[in-house]
């Protein structure tokens, strides 16, 4: 029941987009159109529910306090671990995938190395360090919450963007600024799901 | 100062300003808007990060392989984050400090102002210009926060750096201003008032 609770507030509740801004830059660069926004949105997903676990790993038995030497608080270093740690394991997987699964290479394109300086990737991580998850299953669920409810918002947002191609907006606000206008109605419609307990 | 160094200066700061021009750095910075205060501190970790990131990068530049630079850069930019946040979690009790905020410097390091500047200016000028890009970027982000929060915190709790403006006059604080989504809608305003001004910027 919690992992229900969590998976759903994940998505709707603490949604990475519209509650803390996180991964915005490929967020407004690629939602033009649905096709590729989707693409993007499956890669977070799948990179989230790789390094998520494997830092929740390292947070709990390496850098947290008396956990790798008594006495030793490692925990200023997470930071670049975790930075390291998906730089890693984004190239790992996309030579991976591309050995393995050229279709889904050819899908995923350009979008696995970019997804290596995601904030929505590392701020997952910094996130899950600050929530204190007891176990890996949470972690693993909070990344799947996390993912797609990034998914689900860049896919809604190149729907709209693509309607929006064949309205007339005031010059000025053309492009960027009637995106962020867009988003931010998006997120009050969002925040009709909080309070929400399972 | 010569021409050059000043349109190295001023031109992040509205003309290129990395926010509203370049779409870089959005990610992340909005959350701290709510208050002046947790604008302010970030714009100030911002400056430094990408000012000293530059600064050494710049000095590295020629011992740098072009093919692990981008390791080489994100070493550096997470030693100087790593270096910023715990000179505020020193300070974090006296000046209470919001504890979130943390987070939010974690990810100066994926911010794409600093690689962004590294990569197109610190590696390919001398020390001292790339160092002032590196702050005058960080400058440029840290105007439209500290705009955003200025509202946020003005209109969401009547106050500035928690000193009370409008209370006292009998305003109803407004909750939606604090909420994540206005700061979205705030930022659209920036872009549009900027937009009007400078025409060539405006997309077809």
């Amino acid at each position: 029941m919690e992992y229900i609770s969590l998976f759903v507030k994940s998505i709707f509740v603490d949604n990475m987009i519209f509650a803390y801004f996180l991964g915005m830059c490929s967020y407004l660069a690629v939602s033009k159109n649905v096709k590729t926004a989707a693409g993007l949105g499956v890669a977070v997903i799948f990179v989230l529910l790789v390094t998520l676990p494997i830092n929740y790993l390292l947070n709990k038995y390496v850098l947290a306090p008396d956990a790798l030497i008594k006495g030793v608080d490692l925990s200023f270093l997470s930071f670049i671990i975790f930075i390291a740690v998906i730089a890693a394991i984004v190239q790992i997987v996309e030579m991976v995938v591309e050995k393995f699964s050229p279709s889904l290479y050819s899908a995923l394109g350009i979008f696995l190395p970019l997804i290596a300086v995601n904030c929505a990737i590392l701020g997952g991580s910094l996130f899950m360090q600050q929530k204190d998850f007891v176990n890996v299953g949470e972690s693993l669920v909070y990344a799947l919450g996390s993912g797609i409810g990034w998914f689900l918002a860049i896919v809604s947002l190149a729907a709209i963007r693509e309607k929006m191609a064949y309205s007339k907006v005031p010059a000025p606000l053309k492009g960027l600024g009637i995106t962020f206008i867009t988003v931010g109605l998006m997120a009050i419609a969002m925040m009709t799901f909080m309070g929400i307990s399972l | 100062m010569d021409a050059k160094l000043k349109e190295t200066i001023l031109n992040p700061i509205f003309k290129g300003n990395p926010i509203t021009v370049l779409v870089l750095g959005i990610c992340s910075s909005l959350a701290v808007t709510v208050t002046l205060k947790g604008a302010l501190v970030m714009a100030l970790s911002v400056i430094v990060v990408c000012g000293v990131s530059s600064l050494i990068l710049s000095l590295l530049r020629n011992t740098i392989p072009s093919r692990v630079r981008i390791i080489v850069q994100l070493v550096v930019v997470a030693m100087m984050v790593i270096l910023v946040d715990q000179v505020l979690k020193s300070f974090e009790a006296t000046y209470a400090i919001d504890k979130q905020l943390s987070v939010y410097i974690g990810l100066i390091i994926t911010n794409c102002i600093v690689m962004g500047r590294i990569e197109a200016f610190a590696l390919g000028n001398k020390p001292w210009p790339s160092f002032l890009d590196g702050v005058a970027n960080g400058a440029g982000y840290g105007l439209i926060l500290i705009i955003v929060a200025f509202f946020r915190e003005l209109l969401g709790s009547g106050t500035l750096f928690g000193v009370d403006i409008l209370n006292w006059l009998g305003y109803v604080p407004n909750n939606l201003v604090i909420l994540p989504p206005f700061a979205l809608i705030l930022l659209g305003c920036i872009v549009w008032v900027q937009r009007s001004i400078q025409k060539d910027l405006q997309e077809k």
